[in-house]
């Protein structure tokens, strides 16, 4: 049984380690050895932490053997390389915080600490999270478990990857335009992203402030509820993060969704769509009927002007987010005999082509003389949008998309034409403008044995109903499990 | 806005604004890929927003304050620690010409 | 240039930009101390240094400091204000923009007296709002050494409108303004201490004209001596080159005081776009009308009341007490003073403008230690009010009171000052006096007034300079005029 320890959900590990059936340390070796195993075929992590894991793991055990067992004692889980972990390397896969250690820990990542869990490594991603493939990294792209030749998904890749690979028991992404329900959908994997200003922020380098949250990658639906119990809460440290009380999630999964409207928005299966895609979605739709939920047709009419607001809004506040990333105070420096060539060649050389790309736009879009145009149009649209969910949340509790309009990409294939990898943000991007929370949930493979992902919207804080459908279909039987292969490239 | 077509001369703007240094073939590669993207966004304008108010957050009304308590301890060492240049307890960097 | 023919012809448009510190205890949005005399960088902390995933968070009293200075300056305080982000790369600094406010401040209009006349002038204010300073650099070799501790201190910015016209209004403007912000406890406002920043637009037109001309703007002015001075000369030169027929470029100046002269700043680093736009890690700042209202009931008694209250219960003229309250503690000690119970309030206001102000103008130092406690220095002018000691003998004393550090009597008495005030020993040394010197006498009552000065003189001598003067003249010459 302990080689199979990384098959484990976090639910079922947990048990275990109550009962001292197994402990945190060999859990945690399993989760390592598996990572020695795969990573050269899968570029999950960007650095692996076996010290401080196994330093976690033991100090875990110590407490259960106590009976000291705080919800996610010994649980292993990857941390997207987003995230400050004191002490440990923290690149957000970018050359210019190459060889910047943390002096501080993320709110979350305390807090997860607090809860007993233990870190194996930081996970690859797209660089600033700008991405929607984990190709965009300084540190290589991240492979599709499922098929190598192929995206993760991002800008969590790594993420998503290693829990489908069964390296860690779970990990944490972030969501700004979907970034973790996309790969979720990619890898075969849950995937979440709370209500805005659910999880604090503070300690998660910055992308865009206003559309960033905090989110896990699981097995089940039940693990993301575990999850988002020791995320969630207010943090005197973040301005932005709700004081609303955190309900106890596991408990509203009662499997009970008789009478939940579910809305579907006749914008979000318009042609140009996968049809391997829409017919697994459809499917699904369906066993959420049988399972006693009503499907109500709903119109979300700006959807089509969502790409274009989020890459304005987006990417100007990532602009300003990223302006203190100049070789003085950390990170790289590329010496220079004045300050501005200082800044200049620093940060010609720090960041890759797409951080620059959008950098430039934000840029543009704020400047003087565009800034109406753009940015001041761009928040308008932005309340439309968000105006298109309140009506439809009047007439349904939930609602239900496709995450993505194709399944895992090739490498390479999106990589030449910015534009096009954009717009496989489509079916994600609204969620965020509008500060929802969402899911990915896996609905079915396509004829090349590819994941596809089912995405359930919940209304403002509405986490709970979210969960209890989403865990209501995954324990139907409806989408039958299967693990990656791990097949190479033919 | 029929013509989102961006200059070189408003490429090498906003690279000076952003202060990013671009080389002439990345000068080239902004300027189509920008323009593209600009092209795209001007889709915005079919829309009237004269009357609707812009979202800058989604989060809850109201900033939450903090008390005016000194909560840090003196530390210049954890600090400087990643400093790519530094003198004693500075961030040293080239002279800054006034 | 024809100074007077320039001066009615033109006239100077001038506004001032004036960024102070707010005395809070922590920074703006983060814990750490808001301070002097710490050791480089001592003070930071991911937050103020712009580190990977910071996030701000806002300090309450300097948000309540804030406020009170937009009571006391009048001004209307916004519901909702807005955060914005400033942006610009500049070593000190470090997110790479300077939180700020901008299209919604928290204070609008509002405006701030000035003496003009015999009366008042407004001088009107377009806003006040806060933000955070930027850390500070020194020069050394061929590097620039950044040190963030002044990164994060709370600012207020007070931005008049164009209403001043001459350098004179702008230093009163100055005081005004600097008087406020200590008097509502919102800054301690030094200039010498960097915590009170002064920027100047200036620009002339044809006097009668509705229309602006166009303004330079000027920076680096950390004396109001240097405000006044660089105004005057600006003035001039642009009244200088209009007149010439030329045109004034709209530029940023540095004051050089040494050479008296303006130049143009040389990198072109201010000639920005800051690209402003709301701050979304922080939502707008909401000011409930309760909170208003406890602000300003908590408000600290302001330099125009405290004035109303001088003249009218001490009869002091307009200008003492515009002198007496130029700083707060030096109107505190002024009414500690009289609380020992003196009567002459003329003569209590004036040692407290002459004696008391030389003693902090020459040692530099804040009133509390340059010098002695206000009971004191009372204790000592109720001895001269009761004519114990001379006008002359309290000076002396209080040099010394200075110095020791020990109280009016004990040092009265160790100096041996008290004069003597008793008629019949007066009368006796007068008598003595006269009787030795019945010549003189006799020339004195002939006609030579003049020797009453060497009559008066002797006396004191006899009385080993203790007689008090105004009982020793009078008795003299009732004694001499028979």
């Amino acid at each position: 049984m302990s080689g199979e320890l990384f098959r484990l959900t976090i639910a079922e590990a947990r048990d275990r380690l109550v009962r001292r059936e197994i402990s945190a340390q060999e859990l945690t070796r399993a989760c390592l050895d598996r990572i020695a195993e795969l990573e050269r075929r899968l570029n999950a992590f960007i650095t692996v932490c076996p010290r401080e894991a196994l330093e976690q793991a033991a100090a875990a055990d110590a407490r259960l053997a106590r009976g000291d067992a705080p919800a996610l004692c010994g649980i292993p889980l990857a941390i997207k390389d987003i995230y400050l972990t004191r002490g440990i390397r923290t690149t957000c896969a970018s050359k210019i915080l190459g060889n910047f250690v943390a002096p501080y820990d993320a709110t979350v990542i305390a807090r997860l600490r607090e809860a007993g869990a233990v870190f194996v490594g930081k996970a690859n991603m797209d660089e600033f999270a700008m991405g929607s493939s984990s190709e965009n990294s300084a540190f290589g792209p991240t492979r599709n478990p499922y098929d190598l030749t192929r995206v993760a998904g991002g800008s969590s890749g790594g993420s998503a990857a290693a829990v489908a690979a069964e390296e860690c028991l779970a990990a944490l992404g972030t969501d700004t335009g979907g970034s973790i329900r996309e790969p979720a959908s990619f890898c075969g994997v849950v995937g979440l992203k709370p209500t805005y200003s659910r999880v604090s922020r503070f300690g998660v380098i910055a992308f865009a402030s206003s559309l960033d949250q905090v989110g896990p990658f699981t097995k089940t639906v039940r693990d993301a509820a575990i999850m988002l119990r020791e995320l969630a809460g207010s943090d005197p440290q973040d301005s932005t993060c709700s004081a609303r009380p955190v309900p106890d999630y596991e408990r509203a999964l009662t499997g009970d969704i008789e009478g939940l409207r579910i809305g579907v928005p006749r914008e979000y299966f318009v042609s140009g769509m996968n049809p391997e895609v829409e017919e697994s979605v459809r499917t699904a739709l369906r066993q959420f009927e049988s399972l006693g939920a009503k499907l109500v047709e709903i119109s979300l009419p700006h959807t089509d002007y969502a790409i274009a607001t989020y890459y304005i809004v987006a990417t100007a506040e990532a602009s300003a987010n990223l302006a203190r990333y100049d070789g003085i105070r950390y990170g790289l420096r590329v010496d220079a005999d004045n300050n501005i060539e200082l800044y200049n060649r620093t940060r010609a050389r720090g960041f890759g082509a797409e951080v620059k790309r959008r950098i430039m736009l934000g840029t543009f879009a704020l400047s003087s003389g565009y800034y109406d145009a753009y940015y001041l149009k761009a928040q308008q649209v932005r309340t439309l949008i968000r105006r298109d969910f309140e009506a439809a949340f009047a007439r349904c509790d939930l609602i239900a998309t496709p995450v993505a309009p194709t399944t895992a990409f090739r490498l390479g294939e999106k990589t030449a034409d910015p534009m096009q990898m954009y717009l496989s943000d489509i079916f994600t991007i609204s969620v965020n403008l509008a500060g929802l929370p969402g899911l990915s949930l896996p609905c079915g493979y396509d004829g090349a044995g590819l994941p596809i992902g089912l995405q359930i919207i919940g209304a403002p804080f509405g986490e709970e109903a979210m969960l209890r459908a989403a865990d209501a279909y995954e324990n139907s039987g409806a989408c039958e499990r299967r693990t990656p292969p791990l097949r190479s490239a033919a | 806005m029929s013509d989102s077509r961006i200059t070189l001369e408003q490429v090498r703007h906003v690279a000076r604004l952003a202060r990013l240094e671009l080389a002439p073939e990345e000068e080239g590669a902004l300027q189509n890929d920008l323009s593209a993207i600009l092209t795209y966004v001007d889709k915005l304008n079919q829309l009237d927003t004269s009357a609707i108010p812009p979202t800058a957050q989604v989060g809850e009304i109201g900033v939450p304050m903090r008390a005016d308590e000194v909560l840090n301890a003196p530390a210049a060492e954890p600090m400087l620690a990643n400093a790519p240049a530094r003198q004693d307890h500075f961030f040293r960097v080239p002279k800054i010409i006034e | 240039m024809n100074e007077s023919i320039s001066s009615e012809t033109y006239e100077a448009v001038i506004g001032l930009e004036v960024h102070a510190h707010l005395a809070t205890r922590s920074k703006l949005f983060c814990g750490c101390a808001n301070g002097f005399g710490a050791g480089p960088n001592e003070h930071t902390c991911p937050v103020c240094l712009g580190m990977p995933g910071v996030l701000p968070v806002l300090n309450r009293d300097a948000v309540e400091l804030a406020i009170r200075m937009g009571l006391a300056a009048h001004c209307t305080i916004a519901p909702d204000s807005i955060f914005a982000r400033k942006s610009y790369f500049y070593p000190d600094l470090p997110k790479g923009y300077q939180i700020s406010m901008y299209d919604q401040p928290l204070c609008i209009g509002g405006y701030i007296e000035i003496p003009h006349n015999g009366g008042v002038r407004p001088i009107r204010l377009v806003r006040i709002h806060m933000e955070e300073d930027a850390g500070k650099n020194i020069h050394e070799g061929d590097f620039s050494l950044v040190d963030f501790n002044r990164s994060g201190v709370p600012l207020v910015e007070v931005v008049s409108e164009p209403d001043i016209r001459t350098a004179a209004e702008a230093a009163a403007y100055l005081h005004a303004l600097r008087a406020l912000l200590r008097y509502t406890g919102a800054s301690e406002a030094r200039m010498e201490e960097g915590n009170f920043r002064c920027d100047v637009n200036v620009s002339v037109r044809p006097r009668g004209s509705e229309k602006f001309g166009s303004r330079t703007e000027i920076k680096n002015l950390n004396s109001i001596r240097f405000v006044e001075d660089a105004i005057g000369h600006e003035v001039a030169r642009q009244i200088d080159v209009i007149a010439a027929g030329g045109r004034i470029p709209q530029e940023t100046l540095l004051w050089d005081p040494v050479r008296a002269e303006t130049r143009p700043m040389r990198s072109k680093e201010f000639a920005n776009d800051y690209r402003y736009f709301p701050e979304p890690d922080l939502p707008p700042l909401r000011v409930s009308a309760e909170m208003i209202e406890q602000i300003a009931a908590a408000m600290p008694v302001l330099p125009a009341q405290l004035r109303e209250n001088l003249v009218r219960d001490y009869g002091l003229t307009a200008y003492e007490a515009g002198v007496l309250t130029e700083d707060r503690e030096l109107a505190d000690y002024f009414t500690n003073l009289l609380a020992v119970g003196l009567k002459n309030y003329k003569a209590a206001a004036n040692w407290v403008m002459t004696e008391v102000l030389r003693l902090v103008n020459e040692s530099g130092k804040p009133l509390a230690e340059a010098a002695p406690a206000a009971a004191e220095t009372g204790a000592l002018l109720k001895l001269i009010e009761d004519g114990a000691i001379s006008l002359n003998a309290a000076k002396t004393a209080f040099a010394a009171m200075v110095k020791s550090g020990k109280s009016a009597t004990a040092t009265v008495g160790e100096l041996g000052l008290m004069q003597v005030s008793d008629e019949a020993a007066i009368a006796d040394a007068c008598d003595r006096v006269i009787e030795r010197h019945i010549r003189k006498v006799g020339e004195y009552r002939a006609g030579r007034d003049k020797l009453f000065g060497f009559f008066v003189g002797s006396v004191m001598k006899e009385m080993s300079g203790k007689g008090n003067p105004r009982m020793v003249n009078d008795i003299l010459k009732r004694k001499l005029d028979g």
